[in-house]
């Protein structure tokens, strides 16, 4: 298995990373911080990973995807699967502030992962195989005022993939929307914690075995799947009142 | 899933006021020493009493500090961040066909605080304790300085720091060399016996052929039956691997019980079914390690059911020359006093001494009990069994310990001014400040 991690520093996709390379797989990490990158190769080398290329990108620099995608392909003799788990939180309240800061965020969470995708689309499309997984959110499943700033650039990234899902049904490549509720990582430190918060490493088993069987649309934990079933159904008269 | 509490195993002393920072990489450690409050290690609270606490101060969270950082496969060795799981570590390794060198009653504890409470086995007859198994750790003090610790470099900080409660500083990342196995099966042997002699014999036969000797007792028999129990003893196993992932808890406890469901009645129940419960004498099996090693760990949440009061758990060590008598006679005074539970273990340590200065095994014979938290009448018995142990040399382990006076522990430890040249004046606990009341209002903030 020969699998692109993009976002490798975040704790889950270091989780999800885990359970590969303990089969032996090839790993090619990319993050922003080339310390926090070492410190994730070796605990995967550790673990068993057969080959562990790390490479420094910030996301948002666009025009040098393509650059990336290539030193993936050469580094690792190829690609199976690619799982792109970058992103930031954001800060709802600067966003409504400064334009510069909410699209900044869209760029980040929003943006830089469909440049990705078109280019990661045309790549597995050409060889007729592989995965391509991406982590979104429930809060892409509707706008609530507490944070649709992210929420907006979740939502678009889940469009995207669902028509890129239809498109490479033929080509035989799955496309993977991994709808993650709350998780209790450094990304949400300064968030109260409540029973809904899940644990990365359970996140990272449930994404691993969502790779594996190729799934289309799954929500990590199970249970957000009806929570947002209800959120999504109420109707907008009552939903613009709620504080959520 | 329910907020992470910050409190001891045995829930007692309940600690309300500490200020808790979480620590997701190493780089990060240094910010987290800021500030005026005391600071303590906090990994995955395992301690039974307060060593794990420190009340008006500050926990640093070790627990996303579980990255491996090395491991060398063909020579044994492993180097990993301070807060990795042993349970984690046996996942990775075993498959590998190595072992832990030395591993505690549950695998559910940190390799920090393996070091910092210089954990033994049932092996320590053969093994000694983890400290003997640590090449070298690196560790962080409160003025930045991050030095690494060994046998030849900083070693009167490595003999503090094994042991060491976590006071000396934090241990970032630590390396300790491994067990080879063909596979994660014990060759196990149970054997009944009657007396405590009995046991001692079987003790001083055993050790010789077996890496792993440890027995249950039934600590509410009395009179002839004083001592009696079942005798485990175990080798790794030549047997290869069949399944890979190893036992998840089977069942819980699930709720916290608003009672103690171990009474004297329930308790004597216990034992004498499981005392009789092989029909032979001798019963011979093949366990999965987990089994073996971690019995308690298949009861998720065992300590609910001593109920919201929680318990104690006391671990003493006698010295040879004196074992039989004072041994019998904490057995004597348990069974009398009611109290007690079916969580009783017996063993005999060895010789092989551990680099660390506060290290609690020590050539002997160490009994170690759950008792349910019933306030001052089991307080008053661990004085009384206090001053048995003071008596006859021996020493109580800090690790579980939740009341040991000042006086008794700078008698179980007389080196411990020696130590506490090396604690980092930055960092404290209740049990450190319990226990040293002379050397407080000198540093502490």
């Amino acid at each position: 298995m020969r699998l692109l991690i993009v976002g490798a520093t975040s704790a889950i996709a270091h989780e999800t990373a885990k359970y590969f390379a303990g089969e032996g797989a090839q790993l090619f990490l990319v993050a922003r911080n080339p310390e926090k990158l070492n410190a994730v190769r070796d605990d995967l080398k550790a673990r068993g990973a057969k080959q562990v290329e790390t490479y420094v990108l910030d996301l948002t620099e666009l025009e040098k995807h393509q650059a990336l995608l290539d030193a993936a392909a050469t580094g690792l003799g190829g690609l199976d699967a690619a799982l792109i788990a970058h992103g930031t939180l954001g800060d709802q309240q600067a966003s409504q502030k400064d334009v510069a800061v909410a699209l900044r965020e869209l760029n980040t969470n929003g943006i830089s992962v469909i440049s990705l995708l078109t280019l990661l689309a045309n790549y597995f499309e050409g060889q007729k195989k592989g995965c391509i997984a991406v982590i979104t959110s429930v809060a892409g499943d509707r706008g609530r005022k507490s944070n649709y700033v992210y929420g907006t650039a979740k939502a678009a990234v889940n469009a995207y993939l669902s028509g890129l899902r239809n498109r490479l049904f033929k080509a035989g490549v799955a496309v993977v929307t991994l709808k993650v509720g709350f998780v209790d990582t450094p990304m949400t430190a300064g968030i109260k914690k409540n029973p809904l918060f899940a644990q990365p490493d359970t996140v990272g088993k449930s994404i691993y075995q969502a790779m594996l069987k190729g799934k289309g649309v799954v929500y990590i934990p199970w249970f957000w799947q009806f929570i947002m079933l209800i959120i999504s159904n109420i109707p907008e008269t009552v939903f613009k009142r709620l504080n959520l | 899933m329910p907020t992470k509490q910050y409190q001891s195993f045995g829930k007692y002393p309940a600690v309300h006021d500490q200020e808790v920072r979480s620590a997701y990489w190493r780089e990060d450690l240094s910010a987290q020493l800021t500030d005026g409050k005391s600071v303590l290690a906090y990994g995955y609270g395992r301690s039974y009493g307060d060593s794990c606490l420190n009340e008006g101060g500050t926990l640093i969270d070790m627990t996303m500090l579980r990255r491996l950082i090395a491991f060398d496969d063909q020579k044994g060795i492993l180097r990993c961040e301070a807060g990795t799981m042993l349970a984690e570590i046996l996942e990775v390794i075993i498959p590998r066909g190595w072992f832990l060198p030395v591993t505690p009653g549950t695998k559910y504890v940190s390799v920090g605080g393996a070091i910092a409470n210089d954990v033994h086995g049932k092996n320590h007859h053969r093994a000694g304790t983890f400290g003997c198994h640590v090449t070298q750790f690196e560790l962080l003090r409160s003025d930045g300085q991050r030095l690494i610790c060994s046998p030849g470099e900083n070693k009167e900080l490595f003999r503090a720091t094994i042991g060491g409660l976590g006071l000396t500083g934090l241990i970032t990342w630590a390396e300790f060399t491994l067990k080879p196995v063909k596979g994660p099966y014990i060759d196990r042997e149970s054997i009944r016996f009657g007396t405590l002699n009995e046991f001692f014999q079987l003790s001083a036969e055993s050790d010789k052929d077996f890496e792993y000797t440890v027995s249950w007792i039934d600590c509410l028999a009395s009179g002839t039956h004083l001592g009696r129990g079942i005798f485990i003893r175990g080798n790794h196993s030549d047997k290869k691997a069949t399944r890979t992932r190893h036992a998840k808890p089977l069942f819980g406890v699930p709720v916290e019980l608003p009672f103690n469901l171990v009474t004297r009645l329930s308790t004597q129940a216990f034992n004498t079914v499981n005392y009789y419960r092989n029909f032979k004498t001798v019963a011979r099996g093949t366990d999965f390690f987990d089994g073996f090693f971690y019995p308690l760990d298949a009861v998720k949440e065992w300590r609910r059911v001593y109920g919201k009061s929680g318990l104690f758990q006391y671990q003493c060590v006698v010295p040879y020359e004196q074992s039989r008598e004072p041994i019998q006679d904490i057995l004597a005074r348990i069974a009398r006093s009611g109290q007690g539970s079916f969580l009783a273990v017996l063993k005999s340590f060895g010789k092989i001494p551990s680099p660390g200065m506060l290290s609690f095994p020590r050539p002997g014979i160490t009994l170690a009990l759950d008792f349910a938290n019933r306030g001052d009448k089991t307080l008053r018995l661990f004085d009384e069994l206090d001053q048995i142990v003071c008596a006859s040399g021996g020493a109580v382990y800090p690790a579980k310990d939740a009341r040991m006076t000042a006086e008794s522990f700078q008698a179980y430890f007389p080196n411990w001014r020696d130590f506490a040249r090396y604690v980092d004046p930055k960092f404290s606990s209740n049990f450190w400040r319990r226990v040293t009341p002379s050397l407080q209002g000198q540093s502490q903030a």
